[in-house]
């Protein structure tokens, strides 16, 4: 075949001189630089024990937030789940009664609100999507569990401690 | 022969076994824990603290583990070969002297299983044999890539063996002995061998290497060509055995080392230490800076297997016949030529 362009790289292969033949030179050479690994950091993080930094504005595991008087911001307006592109939340809604006023701030709230993590792509969507500020993707790293049905998390798992427990 | 021989043999016996055991056992851990911090990383630390238990974790699980014997396999030589493997490696042991003597009492107690005048040759014919343990079981696993890498692994021991041979004969030509207890004694203080016999050293070391199958010579069990090598059929405690036959040849090559060029118990002002702490302690200490120097070699070849490459078969071929086998007979003859002009004068 013709050569497509004038270019031309001779390669040479140039005899193996004596101490190359040898092979210590080398040998030592590839030793110093191994042991000097040997005191160096090592690179590996203690996952369950210590965790990485992450930034700011990292994506974990999602919370259900609270108002200052520690109502329930949800509403159930299921605007989150019509953006979640993974499909990940259902929630049933249901009416507040009198006597629940102070456990949720609107009229209307989450009775069940499930999110299966192992579908969650945590791409912050649903975060994005709530008027009302109730949920945020600021928690930990999902941990790891044995069963698909652990990890359909409900609202026991999700919502966020009240400010005075 | 009196009774207190035997039980002070035997006690030996079992005293060195279980110590090779051990070490072989802590050599799986440290393997890995070398390998892991010359790569940056940690290395096993799940189980116990810093990991100390993974051996015996590993232990476990290898005894778990389901054993298979293929159906072509021809079954009894099967089952032998991880024996054969195992014993070749133990015995070796019987000839290294561990410390000097121990007198309690009137008692003297020789650190050394058997002081047989041909020691040199005893260590020879037992690595020797140790090539049968691959051979019959990549044989018998009627596979072809385990009897390639058996065949590879005969091929290599031979030719290697002859280089280390002729590399003690150097080394016999200087100590005049071949009784490893005597050649010990001769080293006395710091007049270790390696003084003298440099060349020999670094042949001998290259050769052992190469009869112990690690890198840069493991090509009988290199996975990117054979899969596993001469185990590829073995599961369970068999290939346990397998694994277990190569620290203890490494452990075993390591003290053979030490013993012929390295001063074996010998160290630089040791007349003073036994002098300070008497007939017992002091051998002893004598016997633990032995194992230091057996740990540092161990270290050594862990170090080299995480460093460099494997060689190709055609190199490696290349190396024993024509690079350490001239070698090592220039290394006899100038060493002869020194020894007649020194005598001479």
């Amino acid at each position: 075949m013709e050569p497509l362009t004038s270019k031309k790289k001779v390669l040479e292969q140039k005899p193996l001189t004596f101490a190359e033949r040898m092979y210590l030179p080398a040998i030592a050479k590839g030793l110093s630089v191994t042991i000097s690994h040997l005191f160096k950091k090592e690179a590996t993080i203690r996952y369950p024990e210590v965790e990485r930094e992450f930034s700011t504005n990292f994506r974990g595991m999602h919370s259900l937030k609270r108002d200052e008087q520690g109502r329930e911001r949800c509403t159930a307006c299921g605007l989150c789940a019509l953006s979640c592109p993974a499909e990940a939340i259902t929630m049933i809604a249901a009416e507040r009664k009198p006597e629940e006023k102070e456990l949720y701030r609107e009229e209307k709230y989450a009775a069940v609100y499930e999110i299966n993590m192992l579908r969650c792509i945590f791409c912050g969507l649903c975060e994005e999507a709530c008027p009302k500020e109730a949920i945020y993707l600021d928690g930990p790293i999902v941990p790891a569990d044995y069963l698909r049905k652990d990890f359909i998390y409900g609202k026991d798992k999700l919502v966020e401690q009240p400010l005075n427990k | 022969m009196d009774i207190a021989f035997v039980i002070e043999k035997f006690v030996l016996v079992a005293i060195i076994f279980g110590i090779s055991l051990l070490i072989a056992m802590y050599s799986t851990y440290a393997e890995r824990k070398v390998a892991a911090f010359l790569q940056d990383r940690l290395g096993p630390d799940r189980a116990g603290p810093f990991g100390i238990l993974q051996p015996l974790a590993d232990g476990v699980k290898m005894f778990m583990k389901e054993e298979i014997i293929p159906s072509n396999a021809s079954k009894w030589l099967f089952m032998v070969g991880p024996g054969l493997a195992m014993l070749t490696a133990c015995i070796g042991t019987a000839v290294i002297p561990w410390g000097s003597n121990i007198t309690i009492g009137d008692r003297v107690i020789p650190l050394q299983v058997t002081d047989i005048n041909v020691g040199i040759l005893y260590i020879f014919g037992v690595v020797s044999l140790g090539v049968y343990g691959v051979m019959i079981g990549g044989w018998a696993s009627n596979n072809k890539y385990s009897l390639l890498s058996a065949i590879r692994a005969a091929s290599q021991n031979i030719s290697y063996e002859i280089a280390m041979g002729l590399s003690i004969i150097a080394l016999l030509l200087v100590t005049g002995t071949m009784s490893l207890k005597e050649i010990v004694e001769q080293q006395h203080g710091w007049h270790w061998n390696i003084l003298y016999q440099p060349l020999g050293f670094v042949i001998f070391m290259v050769c052992a290497f190469a009869e112990t199958n690690r890198a840069p010579f493991d090509l009988p069990e290199c996975e990117t060509e054979l899969i596993g090598g001469y185990h590829t059929e073995y599961s369970s405690m068999k290939l346990g055995f397998y694994l277990f036959a190569e620290y203890i040849n490494m452990f075993v090559s390591s003290a053979v080392m030490a013993t012929l060029y390295f001063g074996g118990y010998n160290y630089p002002g040791m007349d003073w230490v036994l002098l300070h702490t008497g007939p017992v302690i002091g051998p002893l200490i004598g016997t633990f800076v032995f194992f230091i120097k057996i740990f540092a070699f161990i270290f050594f070849f862990m170090w080299v297997r995480w460093t460099i490459p494997r060689f190709r078969y055609d190199q490696l071929m290349h190396l024993g016949w024509k690079g350490l086998i001239p070698l090592a007979i220039a290394n006899i003859i100038i060493t002869g030529i020194v020894i007649a002009i020194i005598e001479k004068f």
